[in-house]
């Protein structure tokens, strides 16, 4: 059982390296998916002010504010609305007082979470088999 | 080196339960939030309620998984070996969480979700868990022919060091730099973390029937090696299920689908089967470790069909980023975890209370309250998501802020119950944290 343990273990050990491997490689296969300086840094001002305790990118995060992944092109919605957001802190948000510098990388970052693809589960249709397939961007 | 009188394992247990207490108290006040949106606005606020929360309950599970090693393996080489680097790896953890506790309150965030504390808070746990390997893999070298809890130990420990580096590739430029890898690797964190201390916490439960049974036989047998390999498996490809909606490569999604979380069959086997070992004078005296594991077998019951079906992408849809996630991973959090580890506890810290003893009459009406406290909590917060989940996918959608408003009522029943789930867990926790009265026969 012993000498079973450890050649199944250091097999599924070597299967869960290349796997990850072919994870960590991605930014090199999709280089056109890059991010810019400026939304790179929103994504730091996302963590620094704990949005993601409220909020959500494609379903995950916090549950007490709707999902943020595609606001930047929701009907009535978009970069003034969430500047007037953020300015009065509406509800149980606080008015966070950003720099003029963050509120820009902030919006910077949620207009290329828009443009990664659609989180909207209406996007998707399933299949028989139980799988889900992207109607449109994704 | 000399040896301390301090016994890691207990330690570990009541810096544990503390953590508890703390995780269900900003549980309480980050749900009255809900309710009444202006509490605490001005102060903590929600975006540091919940961090205080989330973080606090992720302490209580690893420190516990923790303590629940160090007491295994005292149990196994007769000797409590190395304290003195126990006793530095306890302080470096108690040195990032009154850290990670200060900078949540000073509203100085900055990680990620789950963990949004400055990484610079990361440095002591890390260098705490290389203490923790160093002390495993000395204390385990000499023991032949290992029970499977010691291979799941080994592998929750080695795991939960590599992914929680993995936690922190984002610091790196090239991780950020492409926003859905850099999620992709996010929820593969989230997810195989859950499996590794996982690990570690079956483990300890697989231990806990082999010592109160009096047997190796939970230890030993096949199905407990089946076991584990199937949730060595899950905690390395099974995290898929996270991010089914993220435009990522079909072969991750196609992955995640077919590893659902079998193990917790073969978990459910394994209690049922050990149930009928046991003597009624080892229940007897083992009465709350007893119970506490048999509760953990019927809320992996509960949980078993609840996960299966929110693997299927198909309903996935539905639930995900709705309550009904909530009540997947706080029921396992409360349901199988915590049921574990407070087995686990009253084994190490209050061998003394048995049936027939004077607490042991209020204790059992606590721990049924706790149940249905938590049945109820649960049952609140997978309707409010089904209604979220219906109102995601309705083609005439109200605004957020008017869905939230019909959520109302489930909001005040998680809160009503997830206090009645505080008190009854603060009773076992001060139980717990006294000195024993007398030893048992």
């Amino acid at each position: 059982m012993k000498l079973k343990a450890r050649y199944t273990f250091f097999t599924l050990s070597i299967l869960f390296l290349v796997y990850t491997g072919s994870i960590y490689l991605r930014p090199l296969r999709a280089g056109s998916m890059n991010s810019s300086k400026e939304a790179i840094s929103g994504r730091i001002v996302w963590q620094k002010y704990n949005c993601q305790s409220c909020h959500q990118l494609y379903s995950l995060g916090g549950y007490l504010g709707p999902d943020l992944t595609n606001i930047m092109s929701q009907p009535g919605k978009g970069e003034v609305w969430v500047r007037a957001m953020l300015q009065v802190g509406p509800k149980q948000m606080p008015q966070f007082h950003l720099t003029e510098v963050e509120t820009e990388e902030l919006i910077a970052f949620l207009k290329s979470t828009d443009s990664s693809g659609v989180a909207d589960p209406r996007n998707f249709k399933t299949s028989a088999s139980g799988m889900i397939e992207s109607n449109g961007r994704n | 080196m000399e040896e301390t009188k301090i016994e890691p394992g207990k330690l570990f247990l009541k810096t544990a339960l503390v953590m508890m207490l703390s995780a269900a108290l900003f549980g309480l006040l980050a749900a009255l939030t809900y309710i009444y949106p202006d509490f605490l606005k001005e102060s903590v606020g929600f975006t540091a309620l919940r961090p205080l929360h989330v973080s606090s309950a992720l302490f209580w599970i690893i420190l516990g998984a923790t303590g629940c090693v160090f007491s295994g393996l005292n149990t196994l080489t007769k000797k409590s070996k190395n304290n003195k680097v126990a006793l530095l790896q306890w302080g470096l953890w108690i040195l990032s969480i009154s850290g990670i506790f200060i900078s949540y309150f000073r509203k100085d965030f900055g990680g990620r979700e789950y963990w949004e504390f400055n990484p610079i808070w990361a440095l002591p746990i890390a260098l705490a868990w290389i203490l923790f390997l160093y002390n495993f893999f000395s204390r385990i070298k000499k023991l032949r022919k290992w029970p499977v809890y010691v291979w799941m130990w080994l592998t929750g420990i080695v795991f939960f060091m590599f992914i929680f580096l993995e936690n922190y590739l984002w610091i790196f430029p090239y991780f950020r730099q492409h926003f859905i890898t850099d999620m992709t690797i996010q929820w593969k964190v989230n997810g195989s973390l859950v499996g590794s201390w996982n690990q570690m916490l079956y483990g300890t439960a697989i231990f806990l029937m082999d010592k109160i049974s009096g047997s190796k036989k939970a230890g030993q047998n096949k199905i407990a090696f089946a076991m584990y390999f199937l949730g060595l498996f899950n905690l390395m490809f099974n995290w898929g299920h996270h991010i089914y909606t993220l435009p990522t490569e079909k072969y991750i999604r196609l992955i995640g689908y077919s590893v659902s979380m079998t193990e917790w069959i073969i978990f459910l086997k394994i209690i049922y089967d050990w149930r009928a070992t046991v003597t009624t004078i080892q229940k007897h005296y083992h009465y709350f470790p007893y119970k506490f594991i048999m509760a953990s077998d019927i809320w992996v019951f509960f949980h078993v069909l609840q996960a299966t079906l929110i693997s299927i992408p198909a309903i996935n849809i539905y639930t995900h980023g709705t309550h009904f996630t909530v009540a997947h991973s706080m029921g396992t959090t409360i349901g199988i975890n915590t049921m574990i580890l407070l087995a686990v506890c009253f084994e190490f810290l209050k061998p003394d209370t048995y049936q027939g003893t004077k607490s042991y009459q209020f204790l059992n009406w606590v721990f049924w309250f706790l149940q249905v406290f938590l049945l109820v909590f649960l049952i609140a917060l997978m309707t409010a998501g089904i209604k979220k989940g219906l109102w995601q996918l309705s083609s005439n959608q109200s605004s957020f802020s008017d869905m939230m408003q019909t959520l109302y009522p489930y909001f005040v029943a998680f809160t009503v119950t997830g206090a009645g789930i505080l008190i009854t867990l603060a009773i076992f926790a001060f139980h717990l944290l006294q000195p024993n009265s007398k030893s048992k026969p």
